[in-house]
């Protein structure tokens, strides 16, 4: 008979243990980090800070910056992350607001340019690099059609890529954010919204990332593709046949940035983190995927983006993204939600 | 093993049936007042019975009498709603299953389909703990018992239906019991195997001396094998008694119609050893206690009508005329219908009074209806 | 008259005290089994009962977690976004819902009443969809019909982003399912109807409309809903191929994880389990009415050739079989390929997934993982329980609960379980708040979902088991567990492996419950598929579906040979 309990008992341990072994603790702290980064950029920043930080160990919640953003703030009451990195700075701007964000001068902080930090004085967060947008475009499909390529936000209109136009959706999407900032910034509301809605009639689709208008331009599924520069640079490195154009009125960006979530259990985790995320180091990574970063003097050249990004960039007002971010989002809905991919 | 097998049969030899102390040894089981409810069916009403140490008792009834309700109540399988069951002397009503002395033998034999011949008598006794070596000592002395000791590496989808059925026996036997079931253990089988496992299973029980129910609707199986018979109808012991008196002396008119074939008459009391039966006056014994006029049924069995010797007879003597004969191989069977009446009797007639008496369809002959051999039951015929 | 006062009967007891009510004592083997049975129904409660509850709770709850009746149910109403997707859900649903069952029935009845060659064959290719995610036949579209696939003339001119890539997409995956259900409906046919018609000289065809196919009205009846159900809470085709065309599965999605709008998602959650309760009631229904129609004397039909029949029969399987191949070969070949469509040169870079999006190989190795672990415990949970229920004596009460709880996730679309997964694990106030983001919550959400159909298997074997084995066993003195492990599981070792195989492969596959419940360090690879499609990395996500597929199609494979040899060697009692 005791062996029949001990065959309930066995099953019984079996089952808590199963329930238990993955939710068991490491022996490193295990900091929860909050990220829109790119899946592709994560392993090398995660290798690199491990290696300098072995008692430090990170979990990655990646998706992209809206998803992020709303998680976060859905969160605000009971908060799952110890820091948020690589989110854009108007969600971060979004959070601090919420005051959600721990101010803390990283050390290292005085190198960083002065605008690509919150001004604030400790910062509640830090940039780590920009991202701008770019357009990928295939020269084997648009040749098939006999079509130019543009050359700036203006010839997007042009009713011959009608169909042909895919681009983020700036609910879901940093990357779709950061365009439609710059358009409402550079034309003036009236006017960016009336680009827009021409725009709206060569768009095939709004896509859920960042990423897959240049990926879908790079498989030839449309002819181009509005992304960001590292995708695109990266996307034509794969063997697309695509261009990578700079529109000539000026580069729509946002910077990557970093800031400790307040309620986090783990500053020291955390604050290290923050330190790595200044460092000359962690900058040269970023270099590798980025033109332009927080650290002056590092900034490097992608080798499929030509033109000068950093003097293309446009004069951006996150502070004036950041606050109008609900009621452009809510617009921009409700104008053209009809072309969206599902999920946003 | 051949050790053991003669324990067995030296507690035969000392077993009350072997000896003849039937009445004087006090019974293996005792039953009282068992009620089995099903909702609102009463599958079992208020059952009192006894049953002696190494007896054979035969539950016997129609489908849905009950008997397999009784046997599963007395062995806890379906424990009854209400009464009392003791085994040599003790309660064991509320006893679970496995706390109980008995070894059953099912239908279906439920023998275990993955494990050997050997496995399956072994079963019970490999749980006990016991020494291999012993075990497997007893299993062969079973085996041999059942005469299957070389197929005992087979499994059971390999042997025939009576062997299986033996392994079931076996297996059964194998803790040594003090009661043995037998659900329906032979129904399964084809006729001629049947035949012959009934003297099997009677020859064996003899000798181990085991105390044995066997629930059957088979009225040949339980005349031929059991010591005593209960016949069950609807929930209720109708009768219980010997082979011989069950069928000679059914005490109701359900006993009479299920066992045997039967003439069922109905009559009108004259007096208490008379009754008239459709014009015809004919008596009857022992006498019955209730007032004349008083309606009944005459049984009378169809070989119990006599046809030599017709005028030595004292009573009941009847002329009749010979309806159709069929030959059914060891007799006749035919229609009697007594002239200046509506008596109409089957009578079985043996084929040496047919040829002695040169007895032809058309013929008139005189009869006889032994008044010792008529039934006579206090209610109206059933339709059967 | 009862107990005759014959000579030999016993006399009528002497006056009993006031009737005695038996109560039988308890074994170990009873008090095991209730314990037993009463874990399983805790277990029962809080893996299916409860999580239902909190969905419930969410859906009538407001801002502040107070009840506010109908209130969201009302603002989900109100916004137009849900008409649209109302209507696209039922199109969609009812369209696939026609066109897999005609081709079932059609499939079916060719396997079963001609005498085409090759039977074995279109069984298993038929088979081949229940392999893979659903996710894979709308990434294959995707390259067959997108813009740059090598069969967009096919459409003529429509777009595959839409209504017409997701039906054909639901089509795909959910014929087996319909063909299984189909196939038995057809093949409770009585062969002396055929012959009765027959002999009336009724016509093939007026055979085919008065016998044939008022025969089978249940089983397609059953079918019909199984498939709807299936279609309408699927989000995975409208999710990669819909396009901007909103279905209610992908709105439930949007809710939860883009706007992480709980409430909404409950309400939407609801909405769905309409039609699957609905699918469920027709469906217990219409078996019942099926397994009537065959009575213990029909005659198995058996099919006579007929030249023209089996040719037409041969090339309708054939067409259906090939639109199978050529959708699995298109997920495969693209996988393959090095830059689709421009180098289609072989290569393994799309299976490089650790610098895609969506968890890497670690997501294969996870998946591996949690289908291995549901198909462990998932097994023991399930064929203990079922034999809990079917074995226990008495008891009747609990054992009623079991089993109405154990068929209830039957009812419950995935989409629907992992939502109530997450509001209930989801409260810190839970004590088993902890599973969060476990592997561990995933092996039990995927237990829970497939509950039902490993249940009714388990039964179904233990049910034609002589129902005396615990009768001998109990009187042998042997403890119920011994013989549980010496006789029953054996015994029935097939039926276990076959439902270890159910949740091997439909851990391996799901996505709709998991979804919702994954983290990081539980990355799925089921669930990469759809994060790299997200991304564009679409090549990457037909790898890993393929993978996926390929998974399934090894242990499947394996699972025969296994199942074979075990036979072969466990079994030899099997043969005579």
């Amino acid at each position: 008979m005791s062996s029949t309990r001990r065959r309930f008992a066995g099953l019984a341990v079996a089952t808590f243990a199963l329930a238990t072994a993955a939710s068991a603790a490491r022996a490193a702290t295990e900091l929860t980090v909050y990220t829109a980064l790119e899946a592709d950029q994560l392993k090398a920043y995660q290798q690199a800070f491990e290696k300098a930080n072995p008692d430090v160990k990170i979990r990655w919640v990646r998706d992209s910056t809206g998803i992020v953003t709303a998680k976060l703030l859905a969160e605000k009451a009971n908060p799952q992350a110890d820091v948020v990195m690589g989110l854009a700075a108007t969600s971060l701007m979004l959070l601090d607001e919420e005051g959600l964000l721990l101010p803390y001068a990283p050390k290292g902080l005085e190198k960083v340019k002065p605008t690509m930090r919150d001004p604030a004085d400790p910062p509640k967060w830090v940039g780590m690099d920009v991202w701008s947008s770019a357009f990928c475009f295939n020269t084997v499909e648009a040749g098939k059609r006999g079509l130019k390529a543009p050359t700036s936000w203006a010839d997007l209109v042009d009713p011959a890529y009608k169909g042909q136009i895919t681009m983020p959706n700036p609910a879901s999407s940093g990357t779709g954010f950061l365009m439609v900032s710059a358009w409402l910034q550079m034309m003036g509301e009236e006017k960016g919204w009336a680009y827009m809605d021409a725009l709206h009639q060569n768009i095939a689709a709004y896509t859920h990332s960042g990423s897959k208008p240049c990926r879908q331009a790079g498989a030839g599924e449309y002819v181009i593709g509005l992304s960001f520069e590292y995708r695109a640079n990266k996307t034509k490195k794969d063997g697309a046949p695509i261009e990578v154009i700079l529109p000539k009125e000026g580069l729509g960006w946002d910077m990557e940035a970093i800031g400790i979530v307040k309620t986090t259990k783990k500053l020291e985790a955390a604050k290290k983190l923050a330190d790595w995320a200044v460092s000359e180091e962690a900058n040269r990574l970023y270099a590798q995927n980025f033109a332009i970063v927080a650290l002056p003097g590092i900034a490097s050249k992608l080798e499929h983006v030509k033109g000068d990004v950093e003097a293309m960039l446009i004069k951006n007002d996150f502070a004036w993204a950041a606050a109008n971010r609900d009621r452009i989002l809510a617009e921009w809905s409700k104008r053209y939600d009809g072309k969206s991919e599902p999920r946003s | 093993m051949v050790e053991a097998l003669r324990r067995q049969e030296r507690a035969a030899e000392l077993s009350p049936a072997a000896t003849g102390a039937v009445d004087a040894a006090p019974p293996h089981l005792r039953i009282r007042g068992l009620t089995k409810r099903f909702g609102k069916f009463t599958a079992l009403d208020r059952i009192d019975l006894e049953v002696r140490r190494g007896e054979f008792v035969a539950f016997l009834g129609p489908s849905g009498c009950g008997k397999t309700t009784l046997l599963r109540a007395i062995c806890g399988l379906d424990p009854p709603s209400e009464g009392t069951v003791e085994q040599d002397g003790c309660d064991v009503t509320a006893l679970p299953v496995s706390a109980r002395d008995f070894g059953i033998v099912f239908q279906s034999y439920a023998l275990f389909p993955n494990l050997t011949i050997r496995a399956n008598v072994g079963y019970g006794l490999a749980a006990t703990g016991r020494p291999k070596a012993e075990i497997a000592r007893r299993v062969d002395e079973l085996l041999e018992l059942v005469g299957l000791a070389d197929q005992a590496d087979k499994y059971p989808a390999q042997l025939s239906g009576g062997q299986q059925q033996r392994v079931a026996l076996a297996r059964a036997l194998a803790l040594r019991p003090g009661l043995l079931l037998l659900d329906e253990p032979l129904s399964a089988l084809d006729a001629r195997v049947r035949a012959r496992l009934r003297g099997e299973i009677r020859d064996l029980q003899r000798r181990l001396g085991i105390t044995t129910i066997m629930v059957t609707h088979d009225q040949e199986e339980a005349l031929t094998m059991a010591d005593r018979i209960v016949v069950m109808n609807r929930g209720r012991i109708e009768q219980v008694g010997t082979p011989d008196e069950v069928y000679a002396r059914p005490a109701t008119a359900f006993v009479a119609d299920f066992i045997g074939k039967m003439n069922f008459l109905p009559g009108r009391l004259l007096a208490p050893d008379r009754v008239e039966v459709e014009g015809a006056e004919l008596l009857f014994e022992p006498p019955l206690d209730f007032g004349p006029g008083a309606l009944v049924t005459v049984c009378l069995r169809p070989e119990d009508v006599v046809v030599r010797e017709v005028d030595r007879r004292p009573a009941n003597r009847l002329t009749a005329e010979v309806g159709v004969m069929e030959f059914i191989g060891n007799h006749f069977q035919t229609t009697l219908h007594v002239p200046g009446t509506g008596l109409d009797i089957s009578a079985d007639l043996s084929i040496n009074a047919v040829r002695d008496l040169g007895i032809r369809p058309g013929r008139t002959i005189p009869i006889c209806l032994p008044p010792d051999r008529l039934r006579v039951f206090p209610e109206p015929p059933r339709p059967s | 008259m009862a107990a005759a006062s014959r000579p030999l009967a016993t006399p009528a007891p002497v006056a009993e005290p006031a009737v005695r009510r038996v109560r039988q004592a308890l074994s170990r083997d009873d008090l095991l089994m209730r314990a037993g049975l009463g874990l399983l129904a805790l277990w029962l409660a809080l893996t299916v009962v409860l999580p239902l509850r909190a969905l419930l709770e969410k859906a009538f709850e407001g801002p502040d977690g107070n009840f506010v009746g109908l209130a969201n149910f009302e603002t989900y109403l109100a916004s137009p976004a849900l008409s649209t997707s109302l209507t696209n859900s039922l199109l969609i649903a009812s369209l696939s819902t026609v066109i897999c069952v005609a081709l079932a029935f059609g499939y079916a009845w060719a396997l079963g009443r001609t005498c085409m060659p090759a039977k074995r064959l279109f069984e298993a290719i038929a088979a081949v969809p229940i392999l893979a995610p659903s996710l894979l036949p709308a990434i294959a579209l995707v390259y067959l019909f997108g813009n740059q696939g090598f069969a967009r003339w096919a459409l003529f001119g429509h777009s595959i982003y839409g209504p017409i890539g997701i039906v054909i997409g639901e089509v795909f995956w959910t014929f087996p399912h319909a063909l299984i259900i189909v196939t038995t409906a057809l093949s409770t046919a009585d062969a002396r109807l055929y012959e009765a018609a027959a002999s009336l000289k009724a016509s093939r065809a007026r055979i085919f409309w008065t016998v044939t196919l008022p025969g089978a009205r249940y089983g397609l009846v059953s079918a019909s809903f199984v498939v709807f159900t299936l279609v309408i809470t699927d989000f995975g085709v409208p999710k990669v191929i819909g396009g901007s065309f909103d279905v209610l599965a992908v709105d439930v999605y949007k809710q939860v994880v883009g706007q992480q709008n709980f409430r909404m998602g409950a309400v939407i959650g609801l909405v769905l389990l309409v039609p699957a309760l609905l699918s469920f009631a027709v469906d217990r229904f219409a078996r019942r009415r099926q397994s009537a129609l065959l009575t213990s004397r029909a005659v198995p039909l058996e099919p006579k050739p007929d030249p023209l029949v089996d040719r037409i029969a041969l090339l309708f399987c054939s067409l259906v079989a090939v639109a199978i191949l050529v959708i699995l070969g298109t997920a495969i070949f693209a996988s393959f390929a090095t830059f689709w469509p421009y180098d289609l040169r072989p290569s393994f870079k799309n299976y490089d997934f650790d610098n895609m999006d969506g968890g890497g190989w670690e997501s294969y190795r996870n998946s591996l993982e949690m289908a291995g672990l549901t198909a462990l415990f998932g097994t023991v949970i399930v064929f203990t329980g079922a034999w809990l229920v079917e074995k226990t004596r008495r008891f009747e009460a609990v054992r009623g609960i079991v089993q109405l709880t154990a068929l209830l996730p039957l009812a419950i679309p995935g989409l629907v379980m992992g939502l109530g997964y997450i509001f209930f694990f989801v409260e810190p106030d839970n004590p088993f708040h902890f599973l969060y983001g476990s592997m561990a919550i995933l092996v039990i959400c995927t237990i829970a979902h497939f509950y039902s159909v490993a249940h009714l298997t388990a039964v179904t074997a233990l049910k034609q088991l002589d129902p005396e084995f615990e009768s001998v066993s109990a009187s042998l003195k042997v403890p119920l567990w011994r013989t549980f492990l010496k006789v029953t599981v054996p015994v029935c070792l097939p039926a276990i492996l076959a439902i270890a195989l159910y949740f091997f492969v439909n851990a391996m596959t799901t996505v709709s419950a998991v979804v919702f419940l994954y983290s990081p360090r539980t990355q799925l690879a089921s669930i990469a598929v759809l994060n790299m499609d997200d991304a564009g990395d679409i090549a990457p996500a037909a790898a890993m579906a393929v993978l996926i597929f390929a998974t399934s199609a090894t242990v499947r494979l394996l699972y025969g040979l296994a199942t074979r040899r075990l036979l072969a060697r466990t079994q030899a009692w099997r043969r005579r």
